[in-house]
């Protein structure tokens, strides 16, 4: 879905590390952290503005590709990332067409003063799973935050997605494909980065595209 | 013929059934006017609000059929916020004061509040039959005042509305000397259901034909109730999920095997593959076959049960059945009429299910092929131009491709050639629906050949003004046009306005058309009704007319304004 838009980042500056390669956010393993036009991207934490729309149902709040004010018409003839259209494609009933049952898992926030539940059947990729926990967790996450900070620009506090699996060990999210995870996650955790110092940092993604 | 006396001319009238041919006798003379209106006894409104409630009865006194459609189509797709409008309420509330006599009503999203349901289950003795399709706004609370209140129910029909569900006492709600439900769907509730009550119901309901169960009803129940209603035509599954080694399954295969009649088979909301043998007997028989919510089959087991559907006219299934699978369709079922191919995975690009090589195969193999909705990763020209060849009876033909821009992957251009033969083959087609890289081009081709097309869909296509006007100046029997992000404006839309008052409505959001240029059609044809439908902070005053709108939908009405439109629709 994103492969069009993501860049390499550059291994290292001259001669030193590039702190931004390691620097742990919400986002798949390997995948870039630009698009295409520069601006920081799903794994840093943007506002409500920059929601991508799931169409699961409510159109109020989001206009049609997730970006305040643009003008839409030009937006239309860019390649078009599916996830991002509302209204597209035109299938009314999908969500009920997918996947039989729900799967609820509860998550938990390091710093939240109360837990979610998110029904991991509405999702298909891991992008839309995070984007989807980066909405809820949005609000009281930013609140955390000195007043001058700007709502896209969440530096320095970053989350760690995880999850505990059918064994009970605490496993970093991402590494499987979609559907193995579905199955055997039993609840998430959004770990604040500095308790994952010592972790390795993301492998490359699995061979198999994001859902499997 | 005037020397006809008026029953007569009635009786000769009550054979002219189709709506349009009704029209045009009352248009005869006066006194043929006259029989028609008192006679006439089934009416479409295809626009509730074309026309009110209170004209509707006093020129059709005799009411005993209604229908009527509320939201656009694109309602379905989110694009249109709650509440727009499409209210039930004031139709019920004006035909229970005049005492007319409703016994049969099909809603299509249309706002169904359990009080709109529950005046009309007290308001109308004879009311027989109640259609819900992509409605919302109730409770399972109004159906149970339809079951306790309407004696002579003989269907109710819920197809894929939006109802809040209070659990299952409703079932209960119809009385114990009801016995002449001859239709029950209920397969779109999500809750649980009273399974004695259900099962009570069915016992008791020698005429009951057809019979679609929701998720909750388990399957040695489905077992208990074929027992019942060996007539069955038309069965949905609930729950289909069982162990094949136990008794319970012998039993059901036991059942089904005596439901000869079965021509119609839908449901398997949840599936275990290894249980699908048993319906094996009813498949040489079926005419319908419905396994677009079954997530559960893979390709394999859906070609197996397919395999012996050698009697298939309509077939809805998920894209998972691959090209392949629509090979086996292909070989099997000679008689298909109608073919649609939902998405089982709408956002995955990686999952290449179906592609133009499966539809190629069904035109080949299908010749009666005529009705098609056929979701798919990609499609080329050469493909579409065989299909043309294949199969010119097509009437509908609706094809998505999941990237809405994308070109033709072999040659890379726009798709405009392939619907350009499209068009140019059937010469019945009445509803198309386009996707892919397209350029004006198509829309020539469109307007140029397409002259029975009485719906049009197009997204993300065109490249100008002149795209939109070879469409509305080409296709006369034109009656809706549903556009979204495509770059036409105001030029298009204002060239001729008398069109609209020829079509029932026009969508267009995303587009070039600005609120000016929708003013000045409001302001020229007050026959029209143009609303735009603003999400945004601002109100109608600070939007210059300059400023491109969102949203616009326009239809003709005789009635004028409509008075319950909420803020965010502005009604020019």
């Amino acid at each position: 879905m994103s492969s069009e838009n993501g860049k390499l980042l550059p291994e290292t500056d001259a001669g030193g590390l590039n702190f931004e390669a390691t620097e742990l956010t919400l986002g798949l393993p390997g995948e870039s952290r630009v698009t295409s036009d520069g601006v920081a991207k799903l794994g840093s934490k943007r506002g409500f503005s920059e929601t991508v729309d799931l169409s699961l149902g409510d159109n109020k709040n989001t206009n049609k590709f997730g970006q305040s004010q643009i003008d839409v018409p030009e937006a239309a003839k860019s390649p078009v990332s599916k996830a991002q259209v509302v209204g597209w494609p035109p299938v009314r009933g999908y969500a009920k067409r997918r996947t039989k049952s729900c799967k609820y898992v509860k998550v938990a926030v390091d710093g939240a003063p109360y837990l979610r539940k998110v029904d991991l059947e509405m999702y298909n990729t891991y992008q839309q799973l995070l984007t989807s926990l980066e909405d809820m967790f949005s609000c009281f996450t930013i609140r955390n935050y000195l007043s001058d900070k700007k709502l896209d620009q969440v530096n320095g506090i970053e989350y760690v997605p995880t999850y505990e699996d059918k064994d009970g060990d605490w496993m970093l999210v991402g590494d499987v494909p979609w559907q193995m995870f579905v199955e055997s996650c039993k609840r998430l955790r959004l770990m604040k980065s500095s308790e994952a110092v010592g972790l390795a940092a993301p492998r490359t993604p699995p061979k198999c595209s994001s859902a499997s | 013929m005037n020397y006809f006396p008026d029953e007569v001319l009635e009786h000769v009238f009550d054979f002219i059934t189709s709506h349009k041919d009704r029209n045009s006798v009352s248009l005869v003379c006066k006194s043929w006017y006259k029989i028609e209106k008192y006679s006439r006894q089934r009416v479409f409104i295809g626009n509730c609000y074309s026309i009110s409630p209170e004209r509707l009865i006093a020129r059709f006194p005799g009411l005993k059929s209604l229908t009527l459609k509320g939201k656009p189509h694109f309602a379905d797709f989110n694009l249109v916020p709650d509440d727009w409008g499409g209210f039930l309420y004031p139709w019920i509330k004006a035909m229970a004061r005049s005492r007319i006599g409703l016994e049969e009503l099909r809603l299509k999203r249309m706002v169904v509040s359990d009080e709109s349901l529950e005046l009309l289950s007290k308001s109308f003795p004879n009311f027989k039959s109640l259609v819900l399709v992509s409605c919302e706004g109730f409770t399972t609370d109004g159906l149970a005042a339809v079951a306790a209140n309407c004696r002579l129910l003989r269907e109710l029909d819920l197809q894929e509305n939006e109802v809040e569900d209070h659990r299952g006492h409703w079932l209960s709600c119809f009385p114990e000397n009801c016995t002449s439900l001859v239709l029950l769907n209920f397969a779109c509730l999500k809750g649980e259901i009273n399974l004695a009550s259900l099962e009570r119901l069915v016992a008791r309901s020698p005429n009951l034909k057809s019979l679609r169960l929701n998720r909750a009803v388990p399957f040695d129940t489905l077992q208990r109730l074929l027992m019942r209603a060996p007539q069955l035509v038309d069965l949905g599954t609930g729950s289909y999920v069982h162990d094949p080694y136990s008794e319970a399954y012998n039993k059901l295969k036991a059942a089904i095997q005596s439901c000869n009649s079965i021509r119609s088979l839908s449901g398997f909301l949840e599936v275990a593959p290894r249980c699908m043998s048993a319906v094996y007997p009813v498949c040489e028989n079926l005419t319908f076959l419905n396994l677009s919510y079954a997530a559960g089959l893979q390709s394999i087991e859906l070609t197996k049960l397919i395999q012996y559907c050698r009697k298939l006219q309509r077939l809805w299934i998920l894209d998972c059945i691959g090209d392949k699978g629509l090979g086996v369709v292909a070989s099997t079922c000679k008689e298909l009429q109608e073919l649609r191919v939902f998405p089982s995975d709408p956002f995955d690009a990686g999952n290449a299910a179906v592609t133009e090589e499966g539809l190629v195969l069904v035109s080949a193999g299908c010749p009666k092929l005529n009705s098609l909705l056929y979701f798919c990763q990609q499609m080329t020209n050469a493909a579409l131009i065989t299909v043309a060849k294949n199969c010119t009876n097509f009437i509908r033909f609706r094809l998505c491709i999941l990237d809405p821009i994308k070109p033709d992957p072999v040659t890379n251009q726009p798709l405009d050639e392939g619907f350009g033969a499209i068009v140019r083959s059937c010469k019945g087609l009445k509803r198309l629906s386009l996707s892919g890289l397209l350029t004006d081009q198509v829309f020539y081709y469109i307007g140029m050949h397409a002259k029975q097309l009485e719906m049009l869909s197009i997204a993300f296509a065109g490249d100008s003004d002149k795209g939109m006007l070879y469409v509305l100046n080409g296709c006369k029997k034109l009656r809706k046009l549903e556009i979204r992000d495509c770059p036409f404006g105001d030029a298009a839309l204002l060239e001729d306005m008398g069109k609209y008052e020829t079509m029932r409505s026009l969508w267009m959001s995303s587009c070039e058309v600005t609120l000016g240029a929708c003013k000045t059609l409001a302001k020229k044809m007050p026959s029209l009704n143009v609303e735009i439908i603003n999400e945004s902070e601002q109100t109608e005053f600070n939007l210059e007319d300059r400023q491109k709108v969102d949203k616009m939908y326009l239809y003709r009405t005789v009635v004028g304004h409509r008075k319950d439109a909420p803020e965010f629709v502005w009604l020019l």
